[in-house]
């Protein structure tokens, strides 16, 4: 960019930045081709491509049971689910795509280990109950923070949202009707339900972020509208739901600190073990390195998948849109 | 990743019901248009309510730009006498 004595680009630049925000304070939506600050773009791939990756890992803790559901609906819905994992993952990809990224950056980055997703899913499945537990707490979670940004600023994420949310409203009610099936079920499936509940509560209250003082980019998220909410409000939110349904099923939540306040109506919780939250998102959880083997493990066992596609489209003698002809040079390289 | 590509991308249009539109839904990457509309399928149908589906080579689509937006469309801004409110006829009469 040319730069003259009066630092024109700069006032400039400013310029573009003070539109930028003036058409966010607004409301209104920005499309991949508007002019947007570097920032503002990066932060974006960053949050979408977190949330694609988490969908994606997402389907290990539960694609686990699959072959050990207790009954033919309970496997069929249990599949559909993590079917919908995998659609989600890649709604969310195409929408980081529209930034300019290409997805096969954003997979390296996954399966290197240098790219992050939310740390629920580095925590083990160990009972049939935690099936249910997932549903009812980890898609419950979910779905308060998609709620809030299917309004975010960016149409491709807001949009997915959408999406997501209307199809995410089964997972939670899968899941809570296993708890309750359970809950209402022998004592030893009831002990198993509450275990379940005991294990994954606080790691649920973890998805939600560092509390609000801890987390350095909300007020610049929050600013650009990219974040509607704080990680505190919603996990709150989230709490308030919660707690009834728990009541509702004669399961107790694993925090004695528990009560509600009947001046602001919330539920008051117990502090949260942050040395947890941070070992797990560092890398050292209990399941971070099976996590990412199995993703390692999909990918290179899937290569003859794609190696196939690629061999059969030139064999058909197609061109790619782009007018390049598919190569099956990977075909060899794998061998 | 030796060899590995994403393939091309294509964008996917649904028509939802009986004389609606095609709406954009998203996209899907595919190495050609068969299993373009294939993964079409599997991505963005879980719900049902399809009825017709297209997918279009990304690179197809031409599109306008946001910096143009004004002399590109200014042409049919303000032209209001495109629109009935701009005639005057006696009131009270049917079929107006």
């Amino acid at each position: 960019m040319q730069q003259d004595n009066s630092g024109n680009s700069s006032t400039d630049e400013q310029r573009q930045i003070d539109a930028f925000e003036a058409r966010i304070a607004a409301g209104e939506t920005i499309e991949p081709k508007d002019w947007m600050p570097d920032r503002y773009r990066t932060q974006l791939i960053r949050m979408m491509s977190q949330h694609a990756h988490s969908e994606i890992v997402g389907m290990l803790p539960e694609g686990n049971w699959i072959t050990r559901a207790p009954s033919l609906r309970r496997k069929m819905t249990l599949l559909a689910k993590v079917q919908d994992e995998a659609g989600h993952g890649l709604y969310i990809y195409c929408g980081t795509e529209t930034l300019g990224v290409d997805r096969q950056e954003l997979v390296d980055q996954l399966l290197s280990g240098k790219a992050k997703y939310s740390s629920i899913f580095n925590y083990p499945t160990l009972s049939w109950a935690d099936m249910g537990t997932i549903g009812w707490f980890v898609d419950g979670a979910a779905i308060v923070n998609q709620t809030v940004l299917a309004k975010a600023s960016y149409g491709p994420y807001a949009r997915a949202m959408v999406r997501i949310c209307k199809e995410e409203n089964f997972h939670k009610k899968q899941g809570y009707e296993i708890i309750a099936t359970l809950a209402r079920g022998t004592p030893a499936q009831k002990a198993m339900a509450q275990d379940a509940v005991n294990r994954w509560w606080w790691p649920s209250l973890m998805m939600f972020g560092p509390s609000d003082t801890d987390s350095p980019n909300t007020a610049e998220l929050i600013r650009w509208r990219v974040k509607r909410k704080t990680n505190d409000e919603l996990r709150q939110r989230f709490v308030d739901l919660t707690v009834p349904q728990a009541e509702a099923v004669g399961l107790t939540l694993p925090d004695p600190d528990l009560k509600l306040n009947a001046e602001t109506g919330h539920w008051e919780f117990g502090q949260i073990d942050w040395s947890e939250f941070w070992a797990v998102v560092k890398g050292n959880g209990p399941c971070n390195r099976e996590r990412l083997e199995a993703r390692r493990a999909a990918h290179e066992e899937g290569r003859w998948v794609r190696d196939a596609a690629t061999a059969y489209a030139a064999k058909r003698g197609g061109t790619m849109p782009n007018g390049a002809t598919p190569t099956s040079a990977s075909a060899s390289a794998a061998a | 990743m030796d060899g590995d590509t994403q393939w091309p991308l294509w964008e996917v249009f649904v028509q939802g019901e009986q004389a609606a539109p095609h709406e954009h839904v998203g996209s899907v990457h595919a190495v050609d248009a068969e299993s373009a509309l294939q993964n079409a399928r599997d991505v963005y149908s879980r719900r049902g309510s399809v009825l017709s589906m297209w997918v279009v080579p990304s690179a197809s689509i031409t599109a306008s730009q946001p910096e143009d937006r004004g002399p590109f469309f200014e042409p049919g801004e303000d032209k209001i006498y495109r629109h009935p409110q701009f005639y005057k006829v006696p009131r009270g009469l049917k079929g107006f």
